[in-house]
């Protein structure tokens, strides 16, 4: 099954978009947060993201959403230390809708291209 | 006895700290308010973490960049992160450092910052400090001058282009969001990197 990271600077984004999107994907327990740096402090720790990568592999690859740019550098970071051991790829899409998407999409047994794909798919969604 | 990389990193993370609310300052008009915090932080976090005996260079450095990664928390943890392990790549093994390897390690640690945050000169980073801080470096090398006369003037080109961060508009990281509003104040990142540079000169000179 595939997995995702939800990747955030605040805990508390991370674990209420992780609980929006479980409510949508029940029972699905690829779903890892790496949020905030170890004491708590609002930040993103390339280190945590790569441990909560390895965490979520379970073999199928991994999916992760990043909030603000400095997210998205921390998560580029761990991929590279990774070094190829992990099929990964942040998903160019809004946070919240893309967790979504991706948690209902990989509970649903989608391959990690399927999962990256629709998940992408929310990037040019239009709210209104 | 500690080494002197030991001693050198542990005066960057003493300058970090006596300038941590003035770099918060710069960062709370453009930005989101934590840049000395964050690297004052990560900074006490490398001083402890790291040998005070290891005369392997290389070896003090990547334990600095991974250490500044996992505990600065903004952008500066990755982008300095990057910048002191591509640091560690070029002293890998070495005990000594000569203006050459300094050299090395600027241009290193640029390339690594400029690939992590895909920026180039000219978009208000640190990188407006670097780049014409390696450049007239290499440039006093290769006309023979020693590694202080060097970063003398690699230390003034930093400091103008801390300058010229204030006449040009945010592309890259919060500040961008400011658009036009960032124009006027000078770059955190810029001013962080030309500290450590003042400092690591200050040091090699007082030897």
């Amino acid at each position: 099954m595939v997995g995702i990271v939800i990747v955030s600077h605040s805990p508390k984004i991370a674990e209420g978009i992780r609980d929006l999107a479980l409510e949508m994907a029940q029972g699905y327990e690829g779903l890892y947060c790496a949020a905030g740096l170890e004491d708590g402090t609002i930040g993103t720790d390339a280190v945590r993201i790569m441990e909560a990568i390895q965490d979520a592999d379970a073999g199928d690859g991994v999916v992760v959403l990043a909030d603000l740019g400095s997210g998205i550098m921390s998560a580029e970071m761990a991929i590279d230390m990774l070094d190829g051991s992990v099929k990964v790829q942040i998903a160019d899409a809004p946070i919240v809708e893309g967790a979504i998407l991706a948690a209902v999409e990989a509970s649903a047994g989608g391959t990690f291209e399927h999962v990256l794909e629709e998940t992408e798919k929310t990037r040019g969604l239009s709210k209104l | 006895m500690s080494t002197k990389v030991y001693d050198c990193i542990s005066k960057i993370g003493d300058t970090i700290e006596e300038n941590k609310d003035f770099l918060t300052d710069l960062d709370r008009e453009i930005g989101d308010a934590d840049h000395g915090v964050n690297m004052a932080r990560g900074f006490h976090a490398v001083v402890e973490k790291i040998p005070k005996d290891d005369a392997n260079i290389g070896a003090v450095l990547k334990k600095t960049g991974m250490t500044l990664l996992s505990t600065v928390g903004g952008a500066s943890g990755p982008l300095y992160g990057t910048a002191y392990m591509e640091a560690g790549k070029v002293m890998a093994g070495k005990t000594e450092m000569t203006a050459e390897d300094f050299s090395a390690i600027l241009k290193a640690a640029i390339a690594g910052i400029q690939k992590r945050g895909k920026a180039i000169r000219g978009e208000k980073t640190m990188l407006d400090a670097l780049i014409p801080a390696s450049e007239i470096f290499d440039e006093k090398i290769a006309g023979g001058s020693d590694i202080v006369t060097a970063l003398n003037a690699a230390c003034e080109e930093a400091e103008k282009g801390i300058e010229y961060t204030k006449t040009i508009r945010a592309t890259k990281g919060r500040a961008s969001y400011l658009g036009d509003r960032s124009i006027g104040h000078q770059d955190p990142g810029a001013t962080s990197a030309t500290l450590t540079l003042e400092t690591i000169r200050d040091f090699l000179k007082e030897e």
